[in-house]
């Protein structure tokens, strides 16, 4: 039974690679333009001894300056999301824990409201020392802050005590709620709009700073991922049993505390609100290869990032050469597959 | 769609990343160009419509989702979505040679991205004043190569609107207005200070009766009966002809001189708050429903 195990989950992982290769091509290939990857030869020729064709500036921008950093976005938004998930629902041993629990999602939005609506007023400085980049920066401190200060709270005793950790979340996600709200309330039509707009989630302005700005929180993921490993299956047994397994255990709940806080920032940061990826992928993973976090943290990564690609593709074709929302995406397509997993397999791993 | 021919150069692509970001910002920007452009993408409500009103609407190859006046706009042309949440390569897809936004479209991303795209890129500015859309008309005109006719254009609004003034001149006791968004459940959305509305309401010789609040706001019914506007006047939706009774129904304005005296108006939104070539027209009209003693001259300048 184990061993099938094993074999199921290295097989997952396998395929898990093709199908984020796959979607990684088509979130290339595909756009309202129709330029395809079959132009990056011509591109690249262009690039290396210098074209001022139109067109093959036109090519060049949509392939490199648009899609690429794009397709990059969405790999690190959906691998972020799905990690983040599933080490939450690992850490809580709940399998319908999401990042928006630890008070991230509520604590960057918070921020990010702000920024919009008061982006003229009030927040004029901010908007001004960094322009473009007001908002992600805005989204991921309000994320991290609030994270900070839920484990402030929870592990004011030396140990993270994780059921005051969600009550407090709870608690302070009301409360980012309602002060959102507020802002919300003294908006005006078009700030409204955007605010809407925004929490819907989009990968469109995607760019190579925005790249470059992410790339170190991806590496605090690759570098958390190995070392929670171990102890988040030494958690699925109770955290008493994780000790006695010998792990660190207060200092691994700090570790995927903050992994999660630095990956789902960013994630809001670039991406707005796109729900659904934590709890999706990592449950569909556990319904096929069981609850072993070895297979289930990469896997989700791989098909975290597949799913969101595959959303995003279908976002940016739908009503060319318009643009979906991405979260609206999301939910379309995952929804009813989650509903149909569910229905036919039980609620799988953790229960 | 994906061709399996050029799937090979993928590892390409991600080493290629690092090259790119040293050149993405050397893309040009400026086309000389003498001849007009002839395939223009027009981004806001207004700049749309101004194209249409100088004939220029040949050349239009796509608009985005508030362009709804002239109505033929958004059935004939491509729309690139809402003018707030557009997509870079949505934008370039319809292949134009020149991009006409309002400087209130967005994202700042994507704005960004085109104006760094080898297509022109002009922003019209805007504020809601009777200066800001003769401006808005001769930018829009010049960058289509329609100088005269965006001059005479603009003249029209500018005369409109000098004739505004000078029949405001003439009003003796200013009406207090209530301009009403909507009525969603009973509670009303009004237009406060630093609005459109707000800006319309005074052209039209009027004054905002609910100056307290600023920009568009719900407002409580006790609330509505400090307003005691003489006037109200609401947004036309299409397919809703009742409207004026609900605004009627209102218990906070029951009391008030505008339901008291039946002077309730209805205004088709984009008409009355676009900002437009119609603009004084939309005035005109609001001011002679409000002021019906004025000596107004027989024709105004509906369109």
């Amino acid at each position: 039974m184990r061993q099938g195990r094993e074999r199921v989950g290295y097989q997952l992982i396998v395929v898990s690679v093709l199908v984020l290769i796959a979607a990684v091509l088509a979130s290339l290939s595909l756009g309202a333009t129709g330029i395809t990857l079959s132009a990056l030869g011509r591109v690249l020729h262009a690039y290396v001894f210098g074209s001022t064709d139109a067109e093959r500036v036109t090519e060049q921008l949509v392939l490199l300056d648009i899609r690429l950093p794009r397709t990059l976005l969405g790999v690190f938004v959906g691998a972020a999301l799905a990690v983040s998930g599933a080490m939450m629902q690992g850490l809580f041993r709940n399998p319908l824990a999401d990042p928006g629990i630890v008070g991230v999602s509520s604590g960057a939005a918070l921020a990010a409201v702000a920024t919009i609506a008061l982006g003229n007023s009030l927040a004029a400085p901010w908007t001004k020392a960094f322009g473009v980049y007001a908002l992600p920066f805005a989204a991921f401190l309000g994320g991290f802050l609030t994270t900070t200060l839920l484990v402030l709270i929870a592990g004011r005793r030396g140990q993270l005590m994780v059921g005051t950790l969600l009550l407090a979340g709870i608690a302070i996600g009301a409360m980012s709620g309602a002060l959102t709200g507020l802002i919300a309330y003294a908006s005006d039509d078009r700030e409204l709009r955007d605010l809407t707009l925004w929490s819907l989630g989009s990968l469109s302005g995607a760019s190579w700073p925005k790249v470059m700005a992410i790339l170190p929180f991806m590496a605090i993921i690759f570098l958390a991922l190995p070392r929670v490993t171990r102890a988040l299956n030494g958690f699925l047994l109770g955290e008493a049993e994780a000790f006695h397994l010998g792990i660190d255990v207060e200092r691994m709940k700090w570790l995927i505390i903050f992994a999660t806080a630095a990956s789902v920032g960013a994630a809001v940061a670039v991406a707005g609100i796109v729900g659904f990826v934590g709890i999706v992928v990592p449950h569909f993973i556990r319904l096929i290869a069981g609850p072993d976090h070895r297979f289930v943290l990469p896997c989700s990564a791989l098909l975290g990032a597949a799913l969101l690609l595959l959303a995003d593709v279908i976002a940016r074709l739908a009503v060319r050469p318009a643009e979906l929302p991405l979260g609206i995406v999301m939910a379309a397509i995952g929804a009813p597959v989650f509903l149909h997993l569910v229905l036919r397999r039980g609620v799988g791993g953790l229960e | 769609m994906l061709k399996v021919s050029s799937l090979a150069p993928a590892g390409l692509v991600c080493a290629l990343a690092l090259a790119v970001m040293t050149s993405v910002t050397s893309a040009q920007t400026e086309k000389p160009g003498a001849a007009p452009p002839s395939a223009v993408v027009a981004i806001g409500g207004d700049i749309t419509e101004i194209l249409y009103a100088i004939g220029a609407e040949k050349r239009i190859v796509a608009v985005d989702a508030t362009s709804q006046f002239p109505p033929e706009a958004l059935q004939e042309k491509k729309n690139v979505g809402y003018m707030r949440a557009l997509s870079t390569e949505g934008v370039l897809s319809v292949n134009g040679d020149l991009i006409i936004a309002s400087d209130r479209a967005g994202p700042p991303d994507v704005v960004k991205a085109l104006k760094s795209a080898p297509v022109k890129y002009i922003e019209i500015a805007d504020d809601f004043s009777p200066g800001s859309i003769a401006n808005k008309v001769q930018q829009v005109a010049r960058a289509v190569g329609l100088d005269a006719a965006g001059e005479s254009l603009a003249a029209r609004i500018g005369r409109d609107f000098d004739k505004l003034a000078e029949l405001r001149k003439q009003i003796k006791r200013p009406l207090r207005v209530l301009f009403l968004l909507n009525v969603a459940n009973g509670r009303a959305t009004v237009g406060g200070a630093q609005s459109s509305a707000d800006a319309i309401l005074k052209l039209a010789g009027a004054e905002n009766a609910a100056a307290t609040v600023t920009g568009y706001k719900p407002v409580s019914d006790e609330a509505l009966v400090e307003i005691r506007p003489d006037a109200v006047v609401g947004m036309r939706r299409s397919g809703s002809g009742h409207e004026t009774d609900q605004i009627a129904s209102i218990k906070g304005l029951s009391t008030s001189p505008a339901v008291k005296n039946n002077r309730i108006l209805q205004m088709d939104g984009l008409y009355l708050l676009g900002f437009g070539p119609r603009s004084p027209a939309a005035a005109l009209d609001l001011m002679r429903w409000l002021y019906p003693e004025l000596p107004f001259a027989q024709t105004g300048h509906r369109q």
